[in-house]
């Protein structure tokens, strides 16, 4: 049986979607059971997606804007602010399988205005600090992670630069650095 | 590890001193920070801070077009930029479904063997130094000078080759690599005996790398090791063997192990890998005489690239593990994101356990058998 069978009758109800694309297979999964869903992808007999190959997250601010303007010369742009918005953020995780080497991306999607993720590092410890960098960058919070702060911002950085709507020169914020902090 | 909070250490008699390592420090590579909290000589705690060389890459990538990034892909890791060009350009190639001629893999196989052995010479002979032998170090750069050598025939750089294009290569391997790849490939194999010579059986480096932050295969695994590091804890993972790509499967060679996944095995690992490429490279050359002259280097590929919209990840095997990158695409001439997968990110997340109860000095060796790369690790 091919992988997207196996990962669809593995998760049943929890599978949103299952699609391919150049061979590689997405799994889109409801937000608040993605703990539950990486266990069972990493405890199936038939799968065994054991390793954690990286975890990260994406803006998809710009792409619901593109989108949105294609439509406006058709439709008025009041009736697209009635829709309900659409989720801004997604995290991906990569599982790999050590035993078939197969691979698997599984997707969550995160509303900007709850902006909240189980952590993954009851799991894995590699997704320890993939969590913080997710963090740093969308301000994405893992509960549950133990250390969540910046990993290379700086403490007391302002914004997520990783957003679309953080300009690429930034705004200039400047590192104080203590002369002895510890 | 991940259940303790991550507070100030407060049992024993409370008596630390805590020491910052870095991020300006001859034995730090790079820029990396640790700042230690030690009992006597032994580190209690170890806490390392990173993002002194982060440059935003990934933000960068949104701003320019697909090939607009490759030279900021030589700046990840610096000592073997052409295993990173060749891991972006396979990731949009696989975005917009071509496949590159036999020949142009050939050669880009040859380009990341001779780019792997830089790299391992590199690790091998800063451990050398870091543990207070220099003259190994000596052995190994003059070497990799040679190869780049090589680099420097096919587009004039040396560090930052800027390699390959999207779809194929530009340009064919230089003539002159006949001629000198049998001298080369003897200068290497003398390095390497000079420095297991100078090395491997010697009472101190023994002392000093053999029983060094051992690390369990299930810990290794945990945290997401690959590569030499993952290999050396007794993993016998490699991509090249597990999901081969380009022709790694037609090709002869071993994946070197080790054992105990100390300094020591590290170290051997990495010795023993640079033999395996040699052994590649004259597999792949060989191939490579035996096509026609006028074989194309080069897929059809449009002038201006717009991939389809849509998102993958592709990863190859790197001198330090599995090099990835994920790249979503809107359908525009700019990828809408970029995610790059470096090696020792995963590695070196796993630093303090590994460092916890060991001795200072031990902890530079540790650091150096890692093979962290600054410019990977915080991109």
């Amino acid at each position: 049986m091919d992988l997207k069978e196996r990962v669809e009758r593995c998760l049943g109800s929890d599978a949103l979607s299952v699609t391919e694309y150049r061979g590689d297979i997405t799994v889109e999964v409801p937000r608040r059971r993605i703990i539950t869903v990486l266990k069972k992808l990493k405890e199936a007999a038939d799968l065994e997606f054991d390793f954690l190959t990286d975890l990260f997250g994406v803006d998809n601010l710009d792409l619901y804007k593109k989108k949105k303007k294609k439509k406006g010369d058709e439709e008025e742009a009041e009736k697209g602010a009635q829709e309900p918005q659409p989720p801004r953020f997604e995290v991906n995780y990569l599982l790999q399988s050590l035993k078939s080497n197969e691979r698997l991306r599984v997707k969550i999607q995160v509303p900007e205005d709850d902006l909240e993720v189980e952590s993954a590092t009851v799991l894995w410890k590699a997704a320890d600090w993939p969590e913080r960098e997710c963090f740093d960058m969308f301000g994405i919070r893992f509960k549950g992670h133990y250390n969540l702060k910046r990993l290379l911002m700086w403490d007391e950085f302002p914004d997520h630069p990783l957003r679309k709507d953080y300009p690429l020169e930034g705004k200039g914020e400047e590192r104080h650095f203590p002369v002895c902090e510890f | 590890m991940v259940q303790e909070p991550n507070g100030p250490v407060v049992s024993g008699s409370g008596d630390y001193v805590t020491i910052n390592i870095g991020p300006s420090h001859p034995a730090m590579h790079g820029t990396l920070r640790v700042i230690a909290q030690t009992d006597g000589e032994t580190v209690i705690k170890a806490d390392p801070e990173i993002g002194y060389l982060h440059r935003g890459v990934e933000k960068l990538g949104e701003n320019l077009t697909y090939h607009q990034f490759i030279p900021i892909t030589d700046r990840l890791n610096y000592c073997s930029a052409i295993a990173n060009n060749v891991s972006y350009e396979r990731a949009v190639e696989k975005l917009m479904g071509i496949e590159i001629p036999v020949k142009a893999q050939l050669v880009r196989v040859i380009m990341m063997e001779l780019a792997r052995i830089a790299d391992h010479q590199v690790c091998v002979g800063i451990l050398g130094v870091d543990l207070g032998a220099f003259t190994p170090f000596f052995y190994q750069i003059i070497q990799r000078e040679e190869i780049y050598e090589v680099f420097e025939w096919y587009n004039g750089a040396r560090l930052t080759n800027t390699f390959g294009r999207i779809g194929g290569l530009d340009a064919d391997l230089p003539e002159k690599f006949a001629e000198k790849w049998p001298g080369l490939k003897d200068g290497i194999r003398k390095a390497n005996d000079e420095t297991d010579k100078l090395l491997t059986h010697n009472r101190i480096w023994m002392d000093r790398t053999i029983g060094v932050n051992p690390f369990s295969p299930e810990d290794a695994l945990s945290w997401g090791f690959t590569g030499p590091c993952l290999r050396a804890c007794g993993v016998k993972r490699d991509m090249r063997k597990n999901e081969p790509y380009y022709l790694y499967d037609q090709f002869d060679f071993d994946v070197p192990t080790g054992k105990n996944g100390d300094v020591f095995d590290r170290y051997m690992v990495r010795l023993k890998e640079m033999e395996e490429s040699i052994k590649i490279i004259d597999q792949a050359y060989r191939m490579y005489l035996e096509m026609p002259e006028d074989a194309p280097l080069k897929a059809k590929v449009p002038k201006i690239i717009k991939p389809p919209a849509g998102e993958v990840y592709s990863a190859i095997e790197s001198p330090n593990g599995e090099l990835g990158f994920f790249i979503k695409s809107d359908g525009s001439d700019k990828p809408y994101r970029i995610k790059i997968r470096p090696p020792c990110y995963m590695i070196y997340q796993a630093f303090p356990e590994m460092v916890e109860g060991e001795m200072i000095a031990d902890l530079i060796a540790c650091l150096s058998s890692l093979n962290i790369i600054a410019g990977e690790l915080d991109r």
